[in-house]
């Protein structure tokens, strides 16, 4: 390896690194579409399968998390009631939620913190008009990250409940 | 400027051969390398002399010396003299010649030959103290089949006997899971290896997550958490004969088994009644007792080894701690104080020594409470990212998992965390160590 290319291997991890910095610094909102405009959370009318593939409240199944915390932020309202109202009018509805937490802390801890935030979104959902018998939780715990490094940025995605629909 | 923004794009292309090229020689390296981190100038000098060879044999596969100088080397109670500074090669006491060691100011020196017949090896070895120039040990050990290592370590535990005045450990198992890929095309192994990381052999292999291995008493068993059915659950397996039963499936978290000294009982924490609760399963009836009541995680069990009480992480006072109840139920007792966070713990032979993971802001390292001295702390490990911490069965060393760069590597470390040495697999993400009992000869 001559001196320019060491010195462009830096600088690539520079690049990289700075990507990742930035990357953080816009992370805490979560992805755009968990706050869709156009997706009011009492539609008229009753959703149906398709709405699952067209509605952009429907589509969106995933909320994330504070460190350490289990409460659902209020950012997430309106996703909450989507879903709840989904199976509401599709009885025959089934939904398993994913708890997930970041790679900090023991894996037996986590699998208790995930399964915590997968019951917070349950418990939102049935508050809001969904059966029990409805939901499924399941907690991960830290086994499946969505993203592998050490930072906040990445931690913050890692944090979360993924919604699964199966049976629609 | 061109240039530069040129060099990198080129770079990247050439990082994602070499990062295909690794992954795809991902199968042929399944070794465990070892490196000192750290010694200890106080340590006790010793020589272990590369033993000869007897009779016409063929040459010994292994070379048994160099396993019990690593043996000893990294226990962190011996400084090994390096091969390159052994500049006399005596097999038996009666070659030695004491001035030579005792102006290396080498305190004992160990010396021995080898004959390897019919696929059986044998060791003929003394241990001489340099100063006294007296004979301290004098034996034979031999070992067949797979086990031909065995008997390095089981040569670095009589010295080490003889010199500390405790058993050695060094002829243990330890086991811990490995995971290559990501995503769905991750792969979990449960592994099994010597207590050096060599030897190692998969017990379970699956597509979804494996963890919390945790050895039977007897060293015959592992039991471990499992999500290959899409959620959580217990299983014990025999490590020889591969058969295995499910001991717990419940809806919820079905986890973090660890069986009772006596072997007959399991505690786990399972959530199907709620929430994550210490329960101990009867492994002959299946019978559940139900040890802790709140609304808390509780989780991690661990047994003292009387058998009387069980040590588990709760957070029902906001953060997870540390807390003791009896292991027939009772009201749990908040043990450990300093640190935000305290979990995981691993109780020594003799339930004095605890060690547990301890988090402070972003910082996860291994520390060591005391309880002989009043709940006294050390840190043994670096961090950032350090947990799974598991006591040798002599408490002489730990195992725990770290974090280094994008993988997971294990660590064994001296008690008194002076000397660490990394068994490092050589692709994928190691993680959850637990050390095996000690073995029948």
């Amino acid at each position: 390896m001559n001196a320019t290319v060491r010195v462009s291997v830096v600088a690539l991890f520079c690049l990289a690194a700075a990507a990742c910095a930035k990357k953080q610094e816009v992370k805490p909102a979560p992805p755009p579409e968990a706050a869709p405009p156009t997706a009011p959370a009492t539609t008229e009318g009753a959703f149906t399968p398709a709405d699952l593939q067209t509605n952009a409240c429907l589509r969106t199944r995933v909320i994330y998390f504070d460190f350490d915390k289990s409460d659902i932020q209020s950012q997430f309202d309106n996703i909450v009631a989507c879903h709840a109202k989904y199976l509401r009018d599709r009885p025959m509805a089934r939904m398993t939620i994913e708890g997930n937490t970041d790679e900090r802390g023991t894996r037996e801890y986590n699998l208790g913190l995930g399964e915590r935030r997968g019951n917070a979104l349950a418990s939102a959902l049935e508050a809001a008009g969904a059966s029990a018998d409805q939901i499924k939780v399941v907690s991960y715990g830290e086994e499946r990250p969505v993203c592998r490094e050490h930072n906040e940025g990445c931690w913050h995605q890692n944090r979360r409940d993924n919604i699964v629909y199966t049976a629609e | 400027m061109r240039t530069v923004m040129r060099t990198p794009r080129l770079l990247v292309a050439i990082l994602f051969m070499l990062c295909a090229a690794v992954c795809a020689n991902v199968a042929a390296a399944q070794g465990l390398t070892l490196q000192i981190v750290n010694g200890v100038p106080s340590a006790i000098p010793i020589t272990v002399v590369p033993f000869g060879q007897q009779g016409s044999g063929p040459a010994a596969p292994v070379d048994v010396a160099q396993i019990v100088g690593m043996d000893l080397a990294r226990c962190g109670k011996f400084r090994t003299l390096p091969n390159s500074e052994i500049v006399q090669s005596p097999t038996t006491g009666a070659q030695i010649k004491f001035a030579t060691w005792q102006q290396l100011k080498q305190d004992y020196i160990v010396v021995g030959s080898a004959s390897y017949d019919g696929g059986v090896l044998k060791v003929d070895y003394q241990l001489w103290d340099v100063n006294k120039q007296q004979m301290l040990l004098q034996n034979t050990v031999a070992r067949q089949g797979s086990d031909l290592r065995r008997a390095g370590h089981e040569i670095a535990d009589q010295i080490y006997q003889k010199i500390i005045g405790v058993r050695g450990a060094f002829d243990t198992r330890i086991a811990y899971v490995t995971m290559v890929g990501l995503g769905d095309h991750a792969q979990y192994a449960l592994v099994v290896a010597d207590s050096d990381g060599y030897n190692p052999q998969t017990v379970v292999r699956s597509h979804e997550a494996l963890l919390s291995p945790t050895w039977s008493p007897d060293g015959k068993e592992v039991a471990y958490v499992s999500f290959e059915s899409g959620n959580s659950a217990i299983y014990i397996q025999n490590i020889a004969t591969g058969a295995r039963r499910l001991v717990s499936s419940r809806p919820g978290i079905n986890g973090a088994p660890r069986f009772s000294p006596d072997g007959k009982r399991l505690a786990v924490s399972l959530s199907f009644q709620g929430n994550p609760e210490i329960y101990v399963m009867d492994l002959g009836s299946g019978a559940l007792t139900r040890l802790t009541h709140n609304l808390s995680i509780d989780t991690e069990p661990s047994w003292s080894p009387d058998g009387q009480s069980i040590i588990f992480t709760s957070d029902r006072s906001g953060k997870p701690q540390l807390y003791e109840i009896p292991a027939g139920g009772g009201s749990p007792q908040r043990i450990t104080f300093q640190g935000q966070y305290n979990a995981d713990v691993s109780v020594d032979y003799d339930g004095k020594k605890l060690a547990m993971v301890q988090g402070n802001g972003n910082v996860y390292r291994i520390a060591v409470m005391d309880r002989s001295t009043g709940g006294q702390e050390i840190f043994v490990s670096p961090g950032n990212l350090d947990d799974s911490p598991s006591w040798a069965p002599n408490a002489s060393m730990l195992l725990y998992a770290a974090t280094e760069g994008p993988r997971g590597v294990l660590y064994s470390v001296s008690a008194d965390g002076r000397v660490r040495q990394r068994l490092v697999l050589s692709d994928g993400d190691v993680r959850e160590p637990a050390w095996g009992p000690y073995r029948t000869p």
